[in-house]
């Protein structure tokens, strides 16, 4: 097995993808958006429950995908239940980055979730991948915004 | 008989793969440091020796505009594309050269039925039949048509081993049915279509009927006469030949009513700031500066085909599906999409628990080049409730050994996710 390889299907991302945490409808969620990815077919559907104040009280997802968009979803959801609104966007332009190479040195941050998503950051090899891994938290992001659907063409 | 052995002993011999494969100079590339094992050619097929110098000759000694100059190396370009012209008529058995119409490939192909002959004898109220296992080619420019005409669109269902449900079929089949849209091979499942009897029930009804044939060309002898079919595609890129050429097939009568679809040079008769008039068929559909090397080369991929044997062909790439199924199977937790025995050169499947794209992915590395996703056939999908499968699909040039590859590495995929 290549190096390359070993490094995007890490065992984190193996039990993430294959029990996805946060895998549910929340009945009380009052934000829910639908990503697709077009190339593969994939869907799924991220809810929030977020107060006035811009904090996420609840968030989950249900759909199906690779591994990949799996365990990023999950990791997703685990990391930004408590956060509000701006700090979520905040987390996920940072991660943005790590998967897309624009800024490989997150070490100096001091956000401890954004060192976790470093198991993800092996998708950085596989350039047709970086969908994947985004799909999720682009699908936060919209229903944020308010949007339904949003698509990582 | 006497004739038999008469016979020049190579016309009966099997493919020779190893031969074969020193006329693809990509063979012998690597990727990853490892051998290439390339098993997408359903997207699209590597290339010979004889195909990419064709090419290159042109632009190096034949190359002009075609159709519209008195000088030489324009006759020598016109001669040689029209020769492909005829080339194709002799390959699809059709019965006049004038019914074969360039276009960039099956899909422009399926978009000019749509747009020409549609637009002039569909009306409202009017049904498009299309079979589950269409190619997105051969279904959108027909949703594009029905939304613009009020034409309804209905499903012809397969059944779970990926045949069409003939006896679904027969009860669609009405008197405002117009059209059905039918390929000759899935190229999700490799599933090979009843063509000759689907056809001959649609004319029953009044029907015509556009066969895709992009991926049945490559796999067998096709004849559109025997067939009858009124229209029929298929591109040069998936018969080992180049990409932005392909050719539609229609019935002389069919074309000759049509109106042009695309209006510009190459196409008219006369033009006046007020009005133009058109050329005859086929020209009228062939508007602007075609793709003139690659057309001039597809007849180097067509002659390629023919003298290697496309019986030969079918009979090796049947050989190798039936080895790759086998082994498939014995590895234990594979689906298999598309189970009926009238198939070619395609396996199509999923493994348990782990997603198509991881597996495309990590065999990837491996230096094994498959197809995951949709295939551009997601009514496919939608039919097995699945997102994705892995398609394995095999060529002139694929191996046994490749296979093999191909089995192993999905095994290390498993061991992997286990």
């Amino acid at each position: 097995m290549m190096d390359d390889l070993r490094d995007l299907y890490q065992e984190v991302i193996l039990d993430h993808g294959k029990s996805p945490r946060n895998f549910r409808h929340p009945e009380d969620c009052n934000r829910m958006a639908e990503g697709d990815n077009p190339l593969c077919g994939d869907q799924l559907t991220v809810y929030l429950k977020m107060d006035r104040g811009g904090l996420v009280e609840d968030v989950a997802f249900e759909g199906r995908g690779c591994a990949i968009s799996m365990a990023s979803a999950s990791m997703m959801t685990e990391m930004v239940q408590g956060r509000n609104e701006a700090d979520a966007r905040a987390l996920f332009e940072k991660f943005h980055k790590l998967v897309t190479g624009d800024d490989a040195d997150v070490n100096g941050d001091d956000d401890e979730d954004l060192d976790k998503l470093i198991v993800l950051s092996g998708v950085r090899e596989f350039p047709m991948r970086v969908k994947c891994a985004t799909l999720a938290w682009h699908t936060m992001t919209a229903a944020m915004d308010g949007e339904e659907t949003v698509t990582t063409e | 008989m006497s004739a038999a052995v008469a016979t020049p002993l190579a016309s009966n011999a099997a493919l020779d793969v190893a031969r074969v494969r020193e006329d693809f100079p990509i063979l012998t590339r690597e990727v990853y440091n490892k051998p290439l094992i390339y098993l997408d050619s359903a997207a699209s097929a590597q290339k010979p020796r004889v195909v990419i110098d064709a090419e290159s000759r042109v632009y190096e000694e034949e190359y002009a505009n075609v159709h519209r100059g008195v000088h030489y190396l324009s006759q020598v370009a016109t001669d040689k594309f029209e020769a492909t012209r005829k080339r194709i008529q002799i390959f699809l058995n059709a019965a006049d050269e004038n019914e074969i119409v360039f276009v960039r490939g099956g899909t422009e192909g399926v978009n000019l039925v749509a747009q020409s002959w549609g637009r002039a004898n569909l009306r409202e109220g009017d049904e498009i039949l299309i079979s589950e296992l269409e190619h997105h080619a051969n279904i959108v420019p027909w949703h594009l048509l029905a939304a613009e005409r009020g034409l309804v669109v209905r499903g012809i269902p397969i059944h779970d081993d990926g045949q069409i449900d003939m006896e679904a079929y027969k009860g669609l089949l009405n008197e405002r049915t117009r059209m059905v849209a039918l390929t000759q091979m899935s190229n999700a499942l490799g599933i090979i279509t009843p063509a000759a009897e689907m056809i001959a029930l649609a004319h029953d009804a009044g029907a015509k009927v556009m066969m895709d044939g992009c991926q049945a060309v490559s796999h067998s002898a096709v004849d559109v006469q025997a067939l009858d079919c009124d229209f029929y595609v298929f591109s040069g890129h998936k018969i080992y030949g180049p990409t932005g050429i392909g050719a539609l097939y229609g019935k002389a009568e069919l074309l000759e009513a049509m109106p042009p679809w695309q209006g510009g040079g190459e196409m008219i008769a006369r033009v006046s700031l007020e009005k133009s008039t058109f050329k005859g068929v086929p020209h009228r559909f062939e508007a602007g500066t075609p793709a003139i090397a690659q057309t001039i080369a597809l007849k180097s991929a067509l002659d390629y085909v023919t003298d290697l044997g496309l019986d030969r062909i079918a009979e090796h790439e049947a050989m190798l599906l039936n080895y790759a199924t086998e082994r498939l199977m014995a590895m234990g937790g594979i689906t298999i999409y598309g189970t009926n025995a009238s198939k070619a050169s395609i396996v199509s499947f999923t493994m348990d628990g782990v997603h198509p794209h991881d597996i495309g992915t990590i065999v990837d590395r491996d230096g094994v080049a498959v197809r995951v996703g949709h295939h551009c056939a997601q009514p496919v999908m939608q039919r097995y409730d699945i997102a994705a499968t892995v398609r394995a699909s095999f060529a002139v040039y694929n191996t046994l050994e490749e296979v093999d590859a191909l089995v192993a590495s999905l095994q290390g995929v498993k061991e992997m996710f286990a």
